[in-house]
C-alpha cells in the first residue's frame, strides 16, 4: 500500500461507488465473479473483516471458503508455506490472509500463483481498512486533499494507522498523530514513506484543533502488560475522545474507529454513537470496498 | 500499431436523420410514450438515450425519464479482458416494472454487451417490454439477439472497428470505420 499512487487510490475508490450502489438495489448481488474461489484464511481472530470479505466475495457471486487457523492443519503444525500450497491446490483463485506476523501474507504471495489479499498482518498494514477509511471519509467530506485527520491512540503497534497514515498521507491530507509518548514512534520516517505530511503532537486536545476527522484506535490491553501503557484510567483522561474534546474539532468533524471499540476507555459512548460517528458506516462501506478490491484482482486475462 | 485507412460511414447529418427516425418509430411501434424509459449503455449509451428523449420530447411534448445501466459486472468475458475494466454508474430514475423499457447502445456487434445489459437491467425490476435502439448494426452476432431500432446496418469484417463519435464526449457527431491490424498479422520481433 506504501507505494500505492494517488491515481490508483482512486480507482478502487471509484469502483467501490459503483459496487456501493450495487447494494442499494433490490437485488444485491451481480455475477461478475461466478466461478471463482476466495479462501479466507484467518489466523488471527476477526469478525467484521472476515465477514466483510465474505459477503464482497458473495455479492459478486464468488464462491467463499473461511479457514480459520483453529480446526485446520495449522493446528497440527503444517507450516505456513504448505497451508497456502494445499489451498491453492483445492483450486482458491484469491488468498485472503490475516496473520500476527507481519509480511506473512507477502510471504504467501511470493510462494503463490494465485493472488494475495492482506488483511491484516501483525502491526504492519491493514490496507482494506486504510481504502474503506478513505472511501467513508471522500463519501462525507468529498476529497481529503487539505484534510486534518488526528489519529489517536497506540500508532506504534497498530496497522490500521499504519496503513491510514500512507493512505490519507498519500492522498494529501494533514495527519496528526495523537497518544502516549511511549505509544508513538520515535521517527517518522518508516511510518511515512515520505508520502506526505505527518506529525506528531501528543496533547490531545491540542492535536484534534480543526480536525476534519478524528480517528480513535483500539487500546490493546496486552500493552499495558508490557508496561506501555500507564494506566487505562489514566489513558483515558488524556487520550479518550469525548465530547467535550470533539467541541475543538470542526462542527462537520468525523469520528471512526476500526472496531473494536472499548468504550470509555479510547472512546466515549456518547461520541460513538453520536451524529458525527461514521463508525457503522465504516463498516458497511467496507464491503464496497472489497468487492471493488475483488474486482480489480480477478478480472482480466489469465487472473483465474 | 493499429488504424489503415481511416472511412466516414455516417456525417453529423446522416446521425442526426437516423436519430430522428428512430425517435419516430419508437414512439409509433409504443403508441406514444407513455410508459418509456429510455436507458443507455455506457459509455455513448445513456448521451444518446438523452437525444432521443428530447427528439420524443419535441414530437409528443412528454418528457420520457431516461437512465444509465452499465453492464460490466454482468459479462461473460471478464476473464478473457483487460485487468478491471471500469464499471460506469448505473442510474435509472423510475421503477422499471411494467415499464417500456428502450435500452440504448452506440453499436450492435457479438450482443455479448447486449445480453449482460438484459442481465443488470433485471436487477432492478421486471419491465412489461425490453427493446433495443442501436446507431449500428454491423453483424457478427454470436448470440440470438437483434435490434429494434437501427440507424445503419453495416456490412464490415471481423477486423474493422467501427466508432460512433459524439459532440458531448468526442467534440463531433459522426461514424467511423477502419481496419485493425491484429497482433498475429503484425511483424512482432519478440517472440
Amino acid at each position: 500500500m506504501s507505494d500505492f499512487t494517488r491515481d490508483e487510490f482512486a480507482e478502487v475508490l471509484d469502483t467501490a461507488e459503483r459496487m456501493h450502489a450495487v447494494l442499494e438495489r433490490p437485488i444485491r448481488r451481480v455475477p461478475t465473479l461466478r466461478g471463482t474461489t476466495i479462501a479466507n484464511v484467518f489466523y488471527e481472530p476477526s469478525t467484521r473483516t472476515r465477514v466483510s470479505f465474505e459477503l464482497a466475495g458473495k455479492n459478486l457471486s464468488a464462491d467463499v471458503v473461511n479457514i480459520a487457523a483453529s480446526g485446520s492443519s495449522v493446528e497440527k503444525g503444517e507450516s505456513l508455506i504448505d497451508t497456502f500450497q494445499t489451498i491453492q491446490a483445492l483450486g482458491a483463485d484469491i488468498v485472503v490472509v490475516r496473520h500476527s506476523r507481519a509480511g506473512a501474507p507477502e510471504l504467501a504471495s511470493r510462494h503463490l500463483d494465485c493472488g494475495v489479499i492482506n488483511a491484516g498482518d501483525g502491526t504492519r498494514g491493514h490496507p482494506t481498512q486504510a481504502l474503506l477509511d478513505l472511501y467513508t471519509a471522500r463519501r462525507r467530506l468529498g476529497d481529503v486533499e487539505g484534510r486534518k485527520i488526528v489519529i489517536v491512540g497506540d500508532i506504534l503497534h497498530s496497522r490500521v494507522a499504519r496503513s491510514g497514515i500512507w493512505a490519507f498521507a498519500r492522498m494529501g491530507a494533514e495527519v496528526v498523530l495523537s497518544g502516549p509518548p511511549s505509544l508513538l514512534p520515535d521517527t517518522m520516517e518508516a511510518l511515512t514513506n515520505g508520502t506526505g505530511e505527518v506529525r506528531i503532537e501528543h496533547d490531545l486536545d491540542g492535536a484534534i484543533q480543526g480536525a476534519d476527522i478524528v480517528m480513535a484506535l483500539r487500546v490493546q490491553r496486552e500493552r499495558m502488560q508490557a508496561g506501555l501503557l500507564p494506566d487505562l484510567r489514566e489513558y483515558a483522561r488524556r487520550w479518550s475522545v469525548n465530547p467535550a474534546r470533539l467541541e475543538r474539532a470542526q462542527r462537520h468533524a468525523l469520528v471512526m474507529h476500526p472496531g473494536p471499540m472499548n468504550q470509555g476507555i479510547e472512546i466515549s459512548p456518547a461520541v460513538a454513537y453520536s451524529e458525527q460517528s461514521v463508525i457503522e458506516e465504516q463498516v458497511a462501506n467496507g464491503v464496497a470496498v472489497r468487492m471493488a478490491v475483488l474486482y480489480l484482482l480477478l478480472t482480466g486475462e489469465g487472473r483465474r | 500499431m493499429a488504424a489503415a485507412q481511416r472511412r466516414v460511414v455516417m456525417s453529423a447529418a446522416d446521425m442526426g436523420r437516423a436519430m430522428s427516425r428512430i425517435a419516430h418509430e419508437i414512439i409509433e411501434r409504443n403508441r406514444g410514450a407513455a410508459s418509456l424509459v429510455l436507458v443507455g449503455i455506457p459509455r455513448p449509451g445513456p448521451v444518446l438515450a438523452e437525444r432521443l428523449a428530447d427528439l420524443i420530447e419535441t414530437i409528443e411534448g412528454r418528457q420520457v425519464p431516461t437512465g444509465a445501466v452499465d453492464p460490466t459486472m454482468h459479462r461473460d468475458d471478464l476473464d478473457r479482458r483487460s485487468i478491471g475494466p471500469p464499471v460506469h454508474p448505473s442510474h435509472i430514475p423510475v421503477d422499471v416494472t411494467d415499464r417500456t423499457v428502450v435500452l440504448v447502445d452506440d453499436v450492435l456487434y457479438t450482443g455479448r454487451t447486449l445480453r449482460a445489459a438484459l442481465d443488470a437491467l433485471n436487477d432492478f425490476g421486471r419491465p412489461r417490454t425490453i427493446q433495443f435502439a442501436a446507431i449500428v448494426d454491423r453483424g457478427h452476432r454470436e448470440l440470438p439477439v437483434r435490434a429494434d431500432f437501427v440507424g445503419k446496418n453495416l456490412p464490415t469484417a471481423d477486423d474493422e472497428r467501427v466508432t460512433v463519435r459524439l459532440q458531448e464526449l468526442d467534440g463531433e457527431d459522426a461514424v467511423h470505420i477502419e481496419r485493425v491490424v491484429s497482433p498475429a498479422q503484425e511483424a512482432t520481433p519478440a517472440t
